[in-house]
């Protein structure tokens, strides 16, 4: 990286000091009927050298958030602060905010290593500077080959890493990437994603990192924010996000899950009685801000469903109606007995035949810390 | 080409004679039928612009008639007077002045001409590609509709607006800002400004098409990239829609170098450009041989011009625009 910048800050963890944060942020576009809601009160708040990762399906307004961020495009309502600092006012150029852009957008007319040097170019730094920073930035990205190529020569994978380039060389506080490794291939993939986090813990750099690969999010993030439809549906650690999904639809997009109807028998505000469709009785942790009476609908990864010979263990039970081996796990598919499906996960420790056979009645054991109760 | 193949191979010497002499003759059959369907092409092309060129080049190299047309008399005396004169009491040479002033007010006045188009069409054509795609047409149709009128009728029109009672001076004047009008009308001044509003859309349209194909989202990664508006503008914009900033000066400079009606009309019986000095030459000046001398020295000027062009235009990469 650019000397001078990191010194104090190699290796450093997140800080608790906010890098950026967003205040009830709302972007429409367009007017009247054809008005779109593209972001809807977002509220974030994005720490000093985190690596946070903005996730959702296409179309949630991912890219929206860049823009305003890096000020090419202003909220119809609410502030973005930098440092604490509204930048409101801020041209793009002002901002110490560089992105890699989802689309590249690499100068055509120039070359890769002057794609590179352009911003350190624009800030006026002396011509040697400027020499060796390119220099690392291609080491870095393993483009040194192809250093006097022009942009528009490269393949698409290349053209994706000169953009990361460029938007390192100049240094600058808050890095936004906009599904920076979509066109890579998987192993490439793999390697720039170490790269990044590498990168990341030791320039200090707050990186705002957006996808809609769950898998990416959950290894390489500090947090995440899973977005859908402009709004901020949960905030939290990958683990958090995992473990204790708020809602059906982060559940659902973040790995695999098994929905089921409980019936609230008692809440105290922590805990609540939950009924089973099934007639059993368990009881499990409430999130806050649920109102916990009536029907609720509860998650249960299949890896933390335990099958079972039918019995008084078991909390459900289910028939057997697909088995699929997965190498270094089996996919047990179960109808319940109210036609629902329920899917196990259960790791092969060792090899041989399947626990159970097809069509036959089986139990599912699920402790209570698996039980995930959702805001509808 | 396998079955011939074949042939040669297994065939004596006589009978590939022969197969080469079919093909051969297959060949020159081919070659006429082409010269045959190209034949109207290549009348209009000789009728309408060799032709006339090489009886150009003809009438430079006779002597000129008394009144009017030519002599067949090979002489030099056409491309002397271009920029030569002959004394009439002492027949000694010297630099005909008026005629080299009259050079330079054509490439002078078409350079600014060009460079005034550039300034004033750059803006316009970047309004013109931001706008929403349902309202460029309009737009595009409002920079053509001068297009849509006689160039005399323009001219007139641009008289009657510098002229010494016209509307620019009528209103400096009951503003009490100046006493005397301003003497416009009949100047260099004139002429550039007449050239100017013709030819203006011959240089928006080709950068509008070359500006239309910019990519905005470089310019935002330009300002991303701490460049200022002025650095986006000469760094990222001006080199990508240069294709079209050449195609459009050389679209202006052209025809302002041959000019005609536009200094005729608004530059007054004194400042002549090139156009008119070769229209002299061919009406009261009776001088033929030096009006066709004269029209081939503009041809040259002009294919200068392409040249800069062309050099440019490869230099500025092949890939864009
Ligand atoms: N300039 C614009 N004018 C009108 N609508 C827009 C504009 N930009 C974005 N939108 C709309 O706003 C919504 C959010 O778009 P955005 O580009 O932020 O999505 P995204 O989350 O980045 O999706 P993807 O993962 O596909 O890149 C979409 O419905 C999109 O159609
Ligand atoms: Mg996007």
């Amino acid at each position: 990286m650019a000397e001078g910048a990191q010194d104090s800050e190699s290796g450093a963890a997140t800080s608790g000091a906010v890098a950026i944060e967003t205040r009830d942020v709302t972007k429409l576009f367009g007017s009247g009927e054809t008005e779109i809601r593209a972001l809807d009160g977002v509220s974030l708040t994005i720490r000093e050298n985190e690596f946070f990762t903005l996730l959702g399906p296409s179309g949630c307004g991912k890219t929206t958030l860049l823009r305003l961020i890096a000020g090419f495009d202003h909220p119809t309502k609410g502030q973005i602060l930098l440092h604490g600092q509204p930048i409101g006012h801020l041209p793009p150029y002002q901002r110490p905010v560089n992105t890699v852009f989802q689309n590249y957008a690499l100068f055509p007319h120039m070359t890769v290593a002057e794609n590179i040097g352009f911003g350190l170019e624009m800030l006026g730094k002396p011509r040697s500077e400027i020499k060796a920073t390119v220099a690392q930035m291609l080491r870095l990205v393993k483009m040194e080959a192809l250093a006097s190529r022009r942009t528009d020569q490269i393949s698409g994978g290349q053209q994706q890493r000169v953009a990361l380039a460029r938007a390192l060389a100049p240094h600058p506080q808050v890095l936004l990437l906009d599904e920076p490794l979509s066109a890579l291939d998987y192993k490439l993939r793999k390697e720039m994603q170490i790269e990044l986090k590498r990168l990341q813990h030791e320039t200090g750099i707050t990186f705002v990192f957006v996808t809609h690969d769950q898998e990416e999010a959950l290894t390489m993030s500090d947090r995440v924010a899973v977005f859908n439809q402009g709004r901020v549906l949960q905030v939290g650690p990958p683990h958090e996000i995992y473990d204790h999904p708020c809602e059906r639809f982060v559940a659902d997009f973040i790995g695999d899950t098994n929905f089921l109807k409980a019936e609230v028998l008692a809440a105290d505000g922590q805990r609540a009685k939950l009924r089973l469709a099934s007639g059993a009785e368990i009881s499990a942790a409430l999130p806050e801000n649920i109102d916990a009476d009536g029907q609720v609908t509860i998650a249960v990864r299949p890896e933390r469903a335990v099958l079972c010979p039918q019995g008084k263990t078991a909390l459900l039970h289910g028939e057997l109606h697909n088995i699929v081996y997965c190498g270094t796990d089996t996919h047990y598919h179960l109808t319940l007995p109210d036609g629902g499906p329920f899917m196990a996960r259960v790791q092969n420790t060792r090899s041989g035949q399947a626990l159970f056979g097809l069509g036959e009645k089986v139990g599912i054991a699920i402790e209570p810390e698996a039980i995930q109760v959702l805001r509808d | 080409m396998s079955a011939r193949e074949e042939v040669t191979e297994t065939a004596d010497a006589a009978s590939e004679q022969r197969t080469a002499d079919t093909a051969e003759s297959a060949g020159r059959a081919e070659v006429r039928r082409h010269l045959l369907l190209s034949t109207p092409a290549l009348i209009v092309l000789f009728s309408a612009a060799s032709g006339p060129l090489l009886i150009m080049l003809v009438y430079s190299f006779l002597s000129a008639g008394p009144y009017g047309g030519v002599e067949w008399k090979i002489s030099l005396d056409g491309w002397f007077n271009v920029l030569l004169q002959r004394d009439i009491f002492d027949e000694s040479l010297s630099i005909a002045d008026a005629h080299i002033s009259i050079l330079w007010r054509s490439v002078k006045l078409s350079l600014l001409t060009t460079l005034t188009a550039f300034v004033l069409g750059f803006p316009t054509a970047y309004f013109i590609a931001t706008r929403p795609q349902k309202s460029r047409n309009l737009w595009l149709f409002f920079i053509t509709i001068p297009f849509w009128t006689n160039l005399l009728i323009r001219t007139f029109a641009i008289m009657e607006v510098i002229r010494n009672k016209g509307v620019i001076n009528t209103i400096l004047t009951s503003l009490g800002l100046i006493e005397e009008p301003i003497q416009m009308l009949y100047t260099d001044f004139a002429v550039m400004v007449g050239m100017t509003y013709v030819y203006l859309p011959l240089m928006v349209l080709p950068i509008y098409a070359s500006m239309e194909k910019l990519d905005f989202r470089l310019v935002e990664a330009g300002y991303d990239l701490y460049a200022t508006r002025f650095k986006v503008l000469r760094r990222i914009i001006v080199p990508l829609v240069k294709p079209g900033i050449v195609a459009g000066s050389i679209l202006v400079f052209i025809p302002a170098l041959g000019a005609y009606v536009t200094p005729r009309i608004l530059g007054g019986g004194k400042n002549m450009m090139l156009g008119n000095l070769i229209g002299l030459q061919f009406g009261q000046g009776r001088n033929w041989p030096l009006g066709s001398a004269l029209a081939l020295t503009l041809l040259a000027l002009v294919m200068v011009a392409l040249l800069v062009y062309v050099r440019s235009a490869t230099k500025s990469g092949d890939g864009h625009g």
